[in-house]
């Protein structure tokens, strides 16, 4: 039971900066995602939290106190590791007690621990055996259970499935999912698989060249990406990006060389032939519209079907249209004005609609 | 992990593995039986007449108090040389490891003993303590100590110990060194987190860990000690004084060469063979079922 607060945590590993001033604060219980390319700080983040990495400015609160300071033995806190990290001398009652006698627990509480967290993971039969002598499944369920035993304040997970076959890191990922749930234990989960990110956050952390682009639920990331970066990460395919200039008004968004696109929820500011940069999901485009789309390939997926083609300007659509491949030649398409997303052409940063303009107060005579 | 190779017949094989067969058969199963055959025989002092005398030398070797004391000896040496060159190598091994500046060049200068012959090692700590113009001779007599290895035998064991020592920490501490780089640091940072403090997580990790090498590495230097050392010990003490620092493979080498008995000299080489090939054994046997993980 604790809650975390991450304050303008920054790194440098010595003259390269890698985090610039990280803001998070997660609630008891909740479980946040930090997403990202590889690259972009997120385990170093999560190290810092561990006390793996010392952070070059910010601090770090663990349920109202500051361990900035403190070694990763003193901000009780458990880890699972990409490679699990298992002690290869010890078996896995060894492995998963290892904490617990370090921290003098009596032996008959030890033993009933682990006996219940073996019991949570299914590996109660296997408690004799060394990590050698298991699979990769097993030794991510031993991994998982060294860090339940401890009953810590926080779990951190780094990158933990990346190791398993497509198969497996399903169904783990669900039994990870189900375990936080039941424990009720706050987390930080670190990936670089979107999919993962979206099923497993309460809340996600998408984050780009070392600053978080955007904290927010999976869906209304999902639905009002922040900017072209994480817009761009989150969701398979991943969305267009059609350039486009902004007409009289900010009403509408012309797009280069072709037709113009009324918004739906309300003008943009900005002068017209302001550069605006819009993104439209695979999904969310209608055929039969006035784009002429020249399709070089088409994946039938069964239920759907994903065209990759060209509009004649020689911008690239991805296009995702539910049941049978259309016919060959060119295709129509439009966009749907309600899915739009629009973002600075040259920042990036998304776009909202303006309040509808209020009238400008009458001025006396 | 064996990886097998299978052969179309037995005639390529044993080519293949004739010279290595034809090397250990000249230089060594032929020279061994020459001497097993020795060690049974007894000559005069002009080496005119030789006699076959059955297990006699063995018999006289083992009531001979001075072969008891050199066996004493050998003892003290070896246990001592490998327990100070493992140790100390592994201390600066671990140093090695650290994230410290000029690592690089640290390590390569603890390498370097290990090039240096057992003569010229044994001329340096000549110079070292040394009563007249060693260093550290000198600092002991300036401070009142009566300090003289070439008169002293526990002295001259010292030195010894610590020359032979020293020679072996270099080749040691690169199998340390090795060793303690295979260890993921992922298993180190969760020892962390799971709460082991640094000289815990050494001594329940680290070490551990370490086994298989530490294990190797005591083989090998019991063998050094035992057989590698005759040129530090012939250039510092000629087992001296009053045969304190004789070890069993410098008595061997006195008997036969010196007091030219060779029988006696081949009974000790067959009790030294006898030696080494226990010891070998027991690295096979444990090594194959105890210190894996």
């Amino acid at each position: 039971m604790a809650t975390l607060t991450v304050e303008r945590v920054s790194k440098s590993f010595g003259k390269v900066p890698v985090l610039h001033g990280i803001d998070l604060s997660v609630a008891d219980g909740e479980m946040i995602v930090i997403v990202g390319a590889s690259g972009c700080g997120k385990s170093t983040l999560l190290r810092i939290v561990a006390g793996l990495e010392r952070a070059t400015e910010g601090r770090i609160v663990i349920s109202g106190a500051d361990v900035t300071r403190l070694e990763p033995a003193e901000r009780d806190i458990a880890m699972v590791f990409q490679n699990y990290a298992l002690y290869p001398h010890m078996s896995v009652f060894e492995n998963m007690s290892y904490g617990l006698r370090i921290r003098g627990v009596p032996k008959p509480e030890i033993a009933r621990r682990v006996a219940q967290a073996a019991e949570m993971l299914g590996l109660s039969g296997l408690l004799e055996r060394r990590p050698r002598e298991l699979s990769g499944g097993q030794r991510q369920r031993v991994a998982m259970g060294r860090a339940i035993v401890r009953e810590p304040k926080l779990f951190l997970f780094d990158e933990p499935l990346s190791n398993l076959d497509a198969k497996l890191r399903v169904a783990m990922r669900a039994e990870i999912k189900r375990l936080q749930r039941r424990l009720g234990v706050t987390s930080l989960f670190v990936t670089h698989d979107q999919v993962e990110a979206m099923t497993l956050g309460d809340r996600l952390v998408v984050m780009n060249q070392g600053r978080a682009a955007q904290v927010a639920t999976p869906m209304e990331i999902f639905a009002r990406p922040a900017d072209t970066y994480v817009a761009g990460f989150i969701g398979s395919p991943a969305m267009n990006f059609l350039p486009a200039t902004l007409t009289e008004g900010g009403l509408g968004a012309r797009i280069a060389d072709g037709p113009v696109v009324r918004f739906a929820d309300g003008p943009r500011p900005g002068m017209a032939g302001r550069s605006l940069t819009l993104g439209v999901r695979p999904e969310h485009f209608a055929l039969g519209g006035p784009l002429p789309l020249s399709p070089d390939l088409v994946e039938p997926l069964g239920s759907e079907t994903v065209v990759h083609g060209r509009l004649p300007s020689g911008q690239e659509i991805t296009l995702r249209l539910p049941g049978a491949p259309p016919g060959h030649g060119t295709i129509g398409i439009g966009i749907r004005p309600e899915h739009l997303h629009v973002f600075d052409g040259k920042t990036g940063l998304r776009l909202e609609a303006e309040p509808a303009i209020q009238p400008p107060p009458r001025v006396a005579a | 992990m064996r990886r097998k190779v299978i052969f179309p017949g037995t005639a390529l094989p044993y080519l293949l593995l004739a010279p290595q067969l034809a090397i250990t058969a000249v230089f060594f199963f032929w020279p061994a039986g020459e001497a097993v055959w020795y060690s049974f025989l007894r000559q005069d002092a002009f080496g005119i007449s030789t006699q076959f005398v059955g297990l006699e030398n063995f018999q006289d070797l083992f009531a001979d108090p001075l072969y008891l004391q050199v066996v004493r000896n050998t003892l003290v040496f070896s246990v001592s040389v490998t327990a100070i060159a493992m140790s100390v190598a592994l201390l600066l091994a671990v140093l090695a490891d650290r994230h410290i500046r000029g690592r690089e060049t640290y390590r390569t200068l603890l390498i370097w003993p290990y090039a240096v012959a057992p003569a010229v090692a044994a001329v340096l700590y000549i110079f070292l303590f040394h009563p007249n113009i060693g260093l550290f001779g000198r600092a002991l007599n300036g401070m009142g100590v009566a300090w003289d290895y070439r008169l002293n035998g526990d002295q001259a064991m010292l030195v010894v110990v610590l020359a032979a020592a020293w020679k072996q920490v270099s080749y040691n501490f690169l199998f340390f060194l090795a060793g303690l780089q295979s260890i993921p640091r992922s298993v180190l940072e969760a020892a962390a987190i799971d709460g082991a403090r640094p000289v815990r997580r050494f001594w329940t990790v680290v070490f551990p860990l370490l086994s298989p090498t530490t294990f190797f590495l005591l083989v090998i230097n019991l063998t050094y000690a035992f057989f590698d050392t005759f040129g530090i010990i012939d250039a510092l003490t000629k087992g001296g004084p009053a045969n304190a620092t004789q070890t069993l493979i410098y008595r061997a080498y006195i008997d036969g060469r010196v007091n030219l008995d060779l029988g006696s000299s081949s009974a000790q080489s067959v009790v030294l063979m006898v030696a080494v090939m226990v010891l070998t054994l027991f690295q096979f046997r444990f090594i194959e079922r105890k210190v894996h993980y």
